[in-house]
C-alpha cells in the first residue's frame, strides 16, 4: 500500500485512528494488569494452602529462574532493536530482530513448560492443592500471554515481509512492543513474588 | 503513545535500561542465593529492587516520560496503580484477617 | 462426539420448564419465519447485523435489553407467584426449578438487561453528544455487541437444552463447584457472563478512548455534557472492574474443568477468595449501571425545566468521587464472612461516605427543578419517581452499611428490597427515561407521552407494592430465595407483593402499547428539526435519525450546553461554506463471526464437546487475524451526497418556527423566591 492513493480526508482520519488505537491498547494493558494483580493476590493468599501435596517452592530452581528471566529481558532488548530499526525504516533488520525475539520468547515458553512438566511428573500437578492451582494459574497465565505474543510476532513478521513498513504495520508493531515490554514487567512481579520468596 | 520526531526511542535508552534491569535483577537474586540478609531484609530488597525495575522498564523500554507522554496515558497508568494497590492490599488485608480469625 | 449432550438434556423434568422451552423455541421460530416471509434476511444482514454504525449497534443493544427484560420479568413474576402460594405447600414449582429461576432472573437483569441497555444508550448518544462521527473502534464495538449477544444466546438456550445454575446470580462456591453442582447449569452461568463480560470490557475501553480522544474542538472536559461525564466514569469502572469478574469466573471454571482447588472445600481451596473477587467487580458494577442513569436524569432535568443544570461542577466531582470510592467498599457485601471488627468498620464507613456525593446529586437535581419551567413529560415522571423512591433505597443502604445491622439483615428479603430499590428506580427508571428522551433521535418520531406516563405509573406503583412489603418481611426475618415457608404471617405481604408484580406487568404492557401507538402515529410526531425537546447538548444538532456521519461539519464548541448556545447565537443551522468527503467504516461481518464463535465455544465447553470448542477458538482467532491485517476498512461518502442530505434537512428546519431559547435563571443558583412574582 502506498499512502499516495489516499485522499487528505482519509489520511487525517487514519492518523487520528492510529493515535486512538495506541491509547486504546494502553488502556487494554491496564485491564490486563488488573487481571495479573488479582492473580498475584490470590496466589499470595493461597501460598500455604498446600494440603497434602508438595509446596510449589520445593520445585523452584535458582538457575532455571535466572535463565527464564534472562531470556525474557534480552527479548525485550531485541524487540527494542526491532523498534529502532522500524523507525529507521530498515525492513530486513526489523525482520531479523523480530525473528530473534521470537526465538528468545519461544525459549522462555519452553523453559516454563519444562518446569511445569517436571512438577507434574513429580506429583505436584495443579490438581493437587490450592497452592499449586494458584501457582500454575498465575505463572501459566503469563506464559499464555507470552505464547499469544509469539503468535502475534509471527503474524506481524509476515505482514512486515509482505506489506513492508506501512503506517499501519508500524502502528501495529508499536502496540505489539508495548505488549511485549508489559509482559516483562509482569515477569518482574512473578520472580519477586513467587520465585525469590520461595527460594529464601 | 505519540512520539514526536525528537523523542523517538534511542539505542542508548534501550542499553541503559537493559543494564539497569540486569543490575536490579542481579541484586535480589544474588542476595537470596547467598541468604545474605534477614528475612525481612530480603523481602525489603526484593520489593524495592522490583519496584525500581518496573519504573526502569517504564522509562527506558516503554519510553514513558512525564513531559512527552500524553497525560491520559500517565493518568490511566496511575489510576491502574492505585487500583492495583487497593485490590491487592484490600484482598490481603481481608483474607489474612479472616484467616487469622478462622485460625487457618 | 457430542460430549455429555444427550436427548435427556431436554427439559422433561417439569411442565413449567417444558413450557419455557417451548415458548423460547416458538418465539425464535416465529421471528425467523416472519423475517423469511417478508424476505428481510438480506436487509437485516446488510443494514443491521454487520453494521458498524454506532447508532445501529446502540439500537440492537437496546432491543436485546428489552427482550431480556421481558424474559427476566417472567422469572420475577413466577417467583412472586410461587411465594404467594407456597405457605406450607410446595407451590407449583419444584425446588430445583425455583432455584434456576432466581438465578437466571438476577443474571439476566444485570448482565443481559441492564448492561446492554446501558451500552445501547452509550452508543446511541455519546458520539453525537461529543460532536464526533463515530466511536474510536467501530469494529471492536461490533465484536462487543456480538459477544454480549453470544452470552444472551447461551442464557436463552439454557432454557431449552439442559438447565441453568441453581447457585444464585453470584454463584458462590463451594456450592457452585463441581462437587455440589455437577450439572451443566453453573457452566451455562460461567460462560454466559464470561463471554459477555469480555464484550463489556471492550465497550469500556472503546468509550474511554472515544470520549478522551474524539471530542469536538472546543469541548474541554468541563464543557462535556453530564451524560458524557457519567459514561466516561462508568467506562473507566468497566475497564478496571470487569477483569475481576473475568478472574473470578475464570478460576471457578478452572476448578470445574481442570479439577483445580481454588474454591473447593478440600485440598487447600478457599471459597472466600471467590466472594472477595466477585465483589471487587460487583460493587463497582452497581455504579457502572447507576452513574449513566444519573447522567440521563441530569440531561432530562435540565431540558425539561429549561434551565442550566444546577451545580454542574459538583455533579462532575461527585461522579468522579463515586467512581473512585466504588472500588473501596466491596467488603460490605460480605460483612458476615467473618472479618474482624476493624475491617468491617473501615468498609462500613467507606460505604456510608459514598452516600454523600450521591446526596449531593439529588440536591442538584432538585435545585435545577426549583423555579424551573417544568414540562411534565414521561421523562420527567421517571425522574421524579426516581428521586422519591431512590432516596428510600439509599437510606436503607446506609442502614445496611452498619455491620451489626447487616449481621441481622443479611440474606433476608430486606436486602432484596434494598438492592431492587436501588436498581429499579436508579437504573431502570433512568434508562427508560433515556429511551423516551432519545427515541426521536434514534427513529425520527416521538414516543407517545400518554402511554409513557401510564407505563410510569404501572412501574412506580407496582414497584412500591412489590418491594415495600419485602422490607417488612425482612424485618420479620424472612430469608431470601425461599421456595416454601411455614410462617403464616408472611403470606399476606407476599400476596401483596405478587400483586405488585402484576401492576408492574401492566406497566410493561403499557410500554408495549406505547411503542405500537407511537409507530402507528409516527407521521404526526415526526421530528423534522432533530430537536424535539428544545435540547441543550450537541446530539440535538443532528437530524433525527442522524445521518450515517452524524455531523456534516464537526461543530465547534464554545461552552457548556453547546447546542443551546448555538441556538441563542443563531448559528445552529448555518450551512457550511462547502461540504467535503467523509470517511466512514465499512460494514463487516467479522464481528458476527467472532460473536457466533463465542457462542459456539461457550456451548461446546458447557457440554464437553472439546473438538468443537477448539474449532470455534480457531475460527475466532483466524477471523481476528484476518481483520487485523486489513488496512482499508473505511469507505467515502462523497461531498455531493452529504450536501444533498444536508440541504434537505436545513430546508426542513427552516420550515419550522424556532424554539424559544430564553433562559430561566442562570442556573448557578436557584432564582430567589419572590423574583418571579415581582
Amino acid at each position: 500500500m502506498s499512502t499516495a492513493e489516499l485522499s487528505p480526508v482519509e489520511l487525517e482520519a487514519e492518523e487520528q485512528a492510529l493515535q486512538e488505537r495506541e491509547f486504546g491498547f494502553w488502556v487494554y494493558l491496564m485491564t490486563d494488569a488488573i487481571i495479573f494483580a488479582l492473580l498475584f493476590a490470590v496466589y499470595i493468599t493461597m501460598t500455604n494452602n498446600v494440603a497434602t501435596a508438595p509446596a510449589p517452592k520445593e520445585f523452584f530452581d535458582f538457575w532455571h529462574t535466572v535463565g527464564e528471566t534472562a531470556l525474557l529481558l534480552i527479548s525485550s532488548l531485541t524487540f527494542g532493536f526491532a523498534t529502532l530499526q522500524m523507525r529507521a525504516g530498515n525492513k530486513q533488520a526489523v525482520l531479523m530482530w523480530l525473528v530473534v525475539t521470537f526465538f528468545l520468547g519461544a525459549g522462555f515458553v519452553a523453559m516454563e513448560l519444562d518446569e511445569f512438566a517436571g512438577m507434574i511428573a513429580a506429583g505436584a500437578a495443579p490438581t493437587e492443592s490450592g497452592a499449586l492451582s494458584a501457582f500454575f494459574t498465575l505463572v501459566g497465565t503469563h506464559g499464555l500471554h507470552v505464547s499469544l505474543g509469539l503468535l502475534w510476532i509471527a503474524v506481524f513478521t509476515v505482514q512486515v515481509a509482505t506489506k513492508g513498513l506501512t503506517p499501519h504495520v508500524v502502528s501495529r508493531l508499536s502496540r505489539l512492543g508495548l505488549f511485549w515490554h508489559f509482559l516483562d514487567i509482569v515477569w518482574i512481579g512473578i520472580f519477586s513474588v513467587v520465585y525469590l520468596p520461595g527460594m529464601m | 503513545m505519540e512520539h514526536s520526531e525528537n523523542h523517538d526511542p534511542k539505542l542508548g535508552s534501550y542499553l541503559i535500561g537493559f543494564v539497569l534491569a540486569v543490575v536490579l535483577t542481579a541484586i535480589p537474586f544474588t542476595l537470596v542465593a547467598m541468604n545474605a540478609l534477614s528475612t525481612a531484609g530480603l523481602f525489603a530488597t526484593i520489593a524495592i529492587a522490583g519496584i525500581v525495575q518496573v519504573f526502569v522498564h517504564l522509562k527506558f523500554f516503554l519510553h514513558l516520560s512525564l513531559k512527552h507522554t500524553p497525560s491520559e496515558n500517565i493518568l490511566a497508568l496511575a489510576f491502574a496503580g492505585v487500583l492495583v494497590m487497593i485490590m491487592i492490599g484490600g484482598t490481603l488485608w481481608i483474607m489474612f484477617n479472616i484467616g487469622f480469625r478462622h485460625a487457618m | 462426539m457430542l460430549g455429555r449432550l444427550t436427548i435427556d438434556s431436554l427439559p422433561f423434568y417439569s411442565w413449567v420448564a417444558m413450557g419455557g422451552a417451548v415458548f423460547t423455541v416458538l418465539g425464535a421460530v416465529i421471528i425467523a419465519l416472519l423475517i423469511t416471509v417478508y424476505g428481510k434476511w438480506g436487509y437485516l444482514w446488510r443494514e443491521w447485523l454487520t453494521s458498524l454504525d454506532h447508532k445501529r449497534i446502540g439500537i440492537m443493544y437496546i432491543v436485546l435489553a428489552l427482550v431480556m427484560l421481558v424474559r427476566g420479568f417472567i422469572d420475577a413474576i413466577m417467583m412472586r407467584a410461587q411465594q404467594a402460594f407456597a405457605l406450607n405447600s410446595d407451590g407449583y414449582l419444584p425446588p430445583d426449578h425455583f432455584d434456576q429461576i432466581f438465578t437466571s432472573h438476577g443474571t439476566i437483569m444485570i448482565f443481559f438487561m441492564a448492561m446492554p441497555f446501558m451500552t445501547g444508550l452509550f452508543n446511541l448518544v455519546v458520539p453525537q453528544q461529543i460532536g464526533t462521527r463515530d466511536v474510536s473502534f467501530p469494529f471492536m464495538n461490533s465484536v462487543g455487541l456480538w459477544l454480549t449477544g453470544a452470552g444472551a444466546g447461551l442464557m436463552l438456550i439454557s432454557l431449552v437444552v439442559g438447565e441453568f445454575s441453581t447457585a444464585g446470580w453470584t454463584g458462590y462456591p463451594p456450592y457452585s463447584g463441581l462437587e455440589y453442582s455437577p450439572g451443566v447449569g453453573v457452566d451455562y452461568w460461567i460462560w454466559s457472563i464470561f463471554i459477555s463480560g469480555l464484550g463489556s470490557t471492550l465497550t469500556g475501553i472503546n468509550f474511554i478512548v472515544t470520549i478522551l480522544k474524539r471530542r469536538a474542538p472546543g469541548m474541554t472536559l468541563m464543557r462535556m455534557p453530564l451524560f458524557t461525564w457519567t459514561v466516561l466514569i462508568s467506562s473507566i469502572l468497566i475497564a478496571f472492574a470487569f477483569p475481576a469478574l473475568t478472574v473470578a469466573t475464570g478460576l471457578l471454571a478452572l476448578d470445574r474443568y481442570a479439577d483445580m482447588h481454588f474454591f473447593t472445600n478440600a485440598s487447600g481451596g478457599n471459597m472466600m477468595n471467590f466472594i472477595n473477587l466477585l465483589w471487587i467487580w460487583g460493587h463497582p458494577e452497581v455504579y457502572i449501571l447507576i452513574l449513566p442513569a444519573f447522567g440521563i436524569f441530569s440531561e432530562v432535568v435540565a431540558t425539561f425545566c429549561r434551565k442550566k443544570l444546577f451545580g454542574y461542577e459538583s455533579l462532575v466531582y461527585a461522579t468522579a468521587v463515586i467512581g473512585l470510592l466504588s472500588f473501596t467498599v466491596w467488603l460490605h457485601h460480605f460483612f458476615t464472612m467473618g472479618a474482624g471488627a476493624n475491617v468491617n468498620a473501615i468498609f462500613g464507613i467507606a460505604t456510608m461516605i459514598i452516600a454523600v456525593p450521591t446526596g449531593v446529586k439529588v440536591f442538584d437535581w432538585l435545585f435545577t427543578m426549583y423555579r424551573g419551567r417544568i414540562t411534565f413529560s414521561p421523562e420527567m415522571y421517571w425522574t421524579i419517581g426516581f428521586i422519591v423512591t431512590f432516596v428510600i433505597g439509599g437510606v436503607t443502604g446506609v442502614l445496611l452499611a452498619i455491620p451489626p445491622v447487616d449481621y441481622i439483615m443479611h440474606n433476608t428479603v430486606f436486602l432484596v428490597a434494598h438492592f431492587h430499590n436501588m436498581i429499579i428506580p436508579g437504573v431502570l427508571f433512568g434508562y427508560v427515561a433515556g429511551m423516551n428522551y432519545w427515541f426521536p433521535k434514534a427513529f425520527g418520531f416521538e414516543l407517545n407521552a400518554k402511554w409513557g406516563v401510564r407505563a410510569f405509573w404501572g412501574w412506580l406503583i407496582g414497584f412500591c407494592m412489590a418491594f415495600m412489603p419485602l422490607y417488612l418481611l425482612g424485618l420479620m426475618g424472612m430469608p431470601r430465595r425461599m421456595e416454601t415457608y411455614d410462617v403464616a404471617e408472611w403470606q399476606p405481604l407476599l400476596m401483596f407483593a405478587a400483586m405488585g408484580a402484576v401492576v408492574v406487568l401492566i406497566g410493561i404492557i403499557c410500554m408495549v402499547i406505547q411503542l405500537l401507538v407511537s409507530i402507528r402515529d409516527r407521521e404526526q410526531t415526526r421530528d423534522l428539526r432533530g430537536d424535539p425537546w428544545n435540547g441543550r447538548t450537541l446530539e440535538w444538532l443532528t437530524s433525527s435519525p442522524a445521518a450515517a456521519y452524524n455531523f456534516a461539519v464537526i461543530p465547534r464548541v464554545e461552552g457548556r450546553d453547546a447546542f443551546w448556545q448555538m441556538k441563542e447565537d443563531g448559528t445552529a443551522y448555518r450551512p457550511p461554506q462547502q461540504y467535503s468527503d467523509i470517511a466512514m467504516p465499512k460494514n463487516s461481518g467479522i464481528g458476527v463471526v467472532v460473536g457466533g464463535g463465542g457462542f459456539v465455544f461457550g456451548f461446546a465447553m458447557i457440554w464437553y464437546i472439546w473438538w468443537l470448542a477448539i474449532l470455534s477458538l480457531v475460527v475466532m482467532g483466524a477471523a481476528l487475524i484476518v481483520r487485523s491485517s486489513m488496512d482499508h476498512t473505511e469507505e467515502i461518502i462523497p461531498a455531493a451526497e452529504v450536501e444533498a442530505i444536508e440541504k434537505k434537512r436545513l430546508a426542513d428546519v427552516a420550515s419550522l418556527p424556532a424554539h424559544d431559547v430564553s433562559e430561566l435563571g442562570d442556573g448557578s443558583q436557584p432564582v430567589p423566591v419572590g423574583s418571579a412574582a415581582s
